[in-house]
């Protein structure tokens, strides 16, 4: 029977030859990953409330991202219990301040194609870059996995997204996402998975890919897979790890849709305040000052997008009356970012630099906005109040655009100041 | 399921959890949490509430974050159901997990502030108590409705550590 990357997916964890769209089974899960904010300190009291410890500490990976460093005592205090858990249930990997879970757990090794991958946050959707089902739970989800190594799914299904053509210089993965959110919807994919292929995903970086995945969240998917190609075999290879292929659709799967786009036609796009399918082109914007500009989260702070924004930057420094920025989404982004010198443009353009984590994306670390004020960001949510005070503003679009609006004291589209030709 | 009751309070479209529960107040213990529901589209709603009252929405109600404290908030200032044209995944996983029932419900936009409905569950049914009018309503496949009928994950899991299986 034909079946789609992600059915196969959940058939084998499910132990069955075959699914069905809209079936529901109880599966067995791979990887289970839990952060500082819906981990430790929800999931504790429950597991001391029914008794039981963790099902494999091996095959759970804990992550302090969301309140590092702390901010006040009420995060010092959320730290701590985050690391008394990895101590008390002996969980064999945690990170604290190295980055934002999803960077991690794609940089560091821990995903596997064809892997059964949940993670207690909306953007574990990021993981299915490396040809997996990565799907983001809530707290008490986690506590079922955490105890049984099971969970139950509801079997999606899944749009195949042929991305067509090629980026021009200037315009990345970010651009074509909001592009296709500002089409779709918010609900655009509700309960689906997309499923990317196509000249346009192959010529991209991991880093890039995995913008597709990432912003699947914001789409409403259920998650985004890409397959296995020579571009994920090789992100293996540095990384010493020997992979086979992975699962992938049959080629007479069963796919709800498909949907084209061509990359080649996708332009520099911004999402407007409070809602991230508002998006327009970055060429219609005449005179919308910005006080702010955030590269951060793990949407837009990957090596890649640190790049971006320093090719903007090189030779040229923030506008007056603008704060630029910047918070790694991960040690090994920043480190790259620093050998190559890309970190270095940063500083001398004005930038301040952030520490590795969620920062303010969510609204709870360093750099959050206050009344008032507006600012144009990497990360992929900007509903009222995200990043701080219910009376900001925020704007959303690539590195690049990010870097020329710091630049401009105003949202331009960023070709203008790269010599691309509109 | 037994049937539910209630006085209906009315959302829109895309009620995200950055509006149920806004990011800067997860840092405060769950009770302090709940006191700040709905914040972000409607402040005060938490002293508005009581128990036993529904949530009617529109499409894609909970999307954003992962944020169980959402759903959780929610209940716990009384809200027994969220009736809505459609839910974001994560919301409609976390509501069953914490006993707030997740009525899926292509109609929802008829249903008006301040009425009272009916869910019945079996049937598959919300019926506006004003007007007499029947909508039809998702059932929950039986492998979620075992969750929701132990009263939550936790419950459901208890039975399990104990030694059944699901
Ligand atoms: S950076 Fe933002 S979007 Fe990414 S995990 Fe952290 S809070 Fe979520």
């Amino acid at each position: 029977m034909a079946m789609t990357l992600a059915e196969k997916i959940i058939a084998r964890g499910a132990g069955l030859s075959e699914v069905f769209p809209d079936e529901v089974h109880w599966v067995d899960v791979d990887l289970a990953m839990i952060h500082d904010s819906g981990g430790p300190r929800r999931i504790w009291p429950m597991l001391d409330d029914l008794g039981v410890g963790v099902w494999d500490p091996d095959r759970v990976v804990l992550v302090a991202d969301h309140y590092v460093p702390a901010q006040d005592t009420g995060a010092a205090r959320i730290l701590q219990t985050t690391r008394s858990f990895a101590a008390e249930f002996g969980i064999t990997t945690f990170y604290e301040a190295e980055g934002i879970s999803h960077t991690l757990l794609v940089e560091k090794g821990h995903l596997r194609p064809g892997m059964l991958y949940v993670g207690g946050d909306s953007h574990t959707c990021t993981g299915g870059v490396l040809g997996c089902l990565a799907l983001g739970m809530g707290s008490t989800d986690l506590l079922g996995v955490l105890v049984t190594g099971r969970t139950w799914l509801r079997v999606p299904h899944t749009i195949d997204v042929h991305l067509e053509g090629s980026l021009r210089r200037g315009v990345t993965a970010k651009d074509l996402m909001l592009t296709m959110i500002g089409e779709k919807g918010m609900a655009g994919a509700v309960y689906r998975v997309l499923e990317f292929s196509g000249p346009a995903v192959s010529a991209m970086s991991i880093d890039e890919r995995s913008v597709l995945t990432n912003m699947c969240a914001e789409i409403g998917a259920k998650t985004g897979v890409i397959a296995v190609d020579e571009v994920t075999i090789s992100h293996f290879q540095d990384l010493g790890i020997e992979v086979d292929e992975g699962p992938s659709s049959d080629s007479d799967a069963r796919f709800l849709e498909t949907w084209h786009y061509d990359a080649s036609e996708t332009v520099p796009v911004i999402a407007r305040p409070d809602r991230h399918d508002d998006v327009v082109p970055a060429a219609d914007f005449d005179n919308t000052p910005i006080g702010r500009a955030y590269i951060g989260a793990c949407t837009g702070a990957k090596y890649a997008d640190l790049a971006m924004a320093a090719e903007v930057l090189a030779g040229r420094r923030v506008a007056r009356g603008v704060v630029l920025q910047v918070a790694p989404a991960s040690v090994g982004a920043l480190s790259r970012a620093m050998a190559d010198g890309t970190a270095q443009i940063l500083l001398e353009s004005g930038a301040q630099l952030l520490s590795t984590g969620c920062g303010a994306c969510p609204g709870i670390g360093s750099g959050v906005l206050g009344p008032g004020e507006v600012c144009i960001s990497t990360t992929s949510r900007n509903s009222r109040g995200r990043m701080g005070s219910p009376e900001s503003k925020v704007y959303l679009g690539s590195a690049y655009a990010v870097a020329a609006a710091a630049v401009a004291g105003e949202i331009i589209d960023p070709l203008t100041l790269m010599g691309v030709p509109a | 399921m037994k049937p539910l009751q209630g006085r209906v309070w009315k959302f829109g479209d895309d009620i995200d959890t950055d509006l149920i529960i806004p990011g800067r107040f997860l840092v405060l213990e769950p009770s302090e949490i709940a006191l700040h529901v709905m914040e972000g589209i409607r402040p005060g709603f938490a002293e508005l509430v009581g128990e036993g009252d529904i949530v009617v929405a529109g499409d894609n109600f909970g999307s954003g974050s992962s944020r169980e404290m959402a759903p959780r908030a929610l209940r716990k200032v009384g809200i027994v159901a969220v009736v809505a044209r459609s839910f974001s995944r994560i919301f409609f996983r976390n509501s069953i997990n914490v006993g707030l029932a997740p009525v899926e419900c292509p109609d929802a936009h008829v249903i008006e502030e301040g009425q009272s409905i009916r869910i019945d569950f079996d049937r598959g049914e919300v019926v506006i108590v004003e007007t007499g009018k029947r909508l039809v309503a998702v059932s929950l496949p039986d492998e979620l409705a075992a969750i929701m009928e132990a009263g939550g994950m936790v419950e459901f899991l208890r039975t399990r550590v104990n030694g059944s299986q699901p």
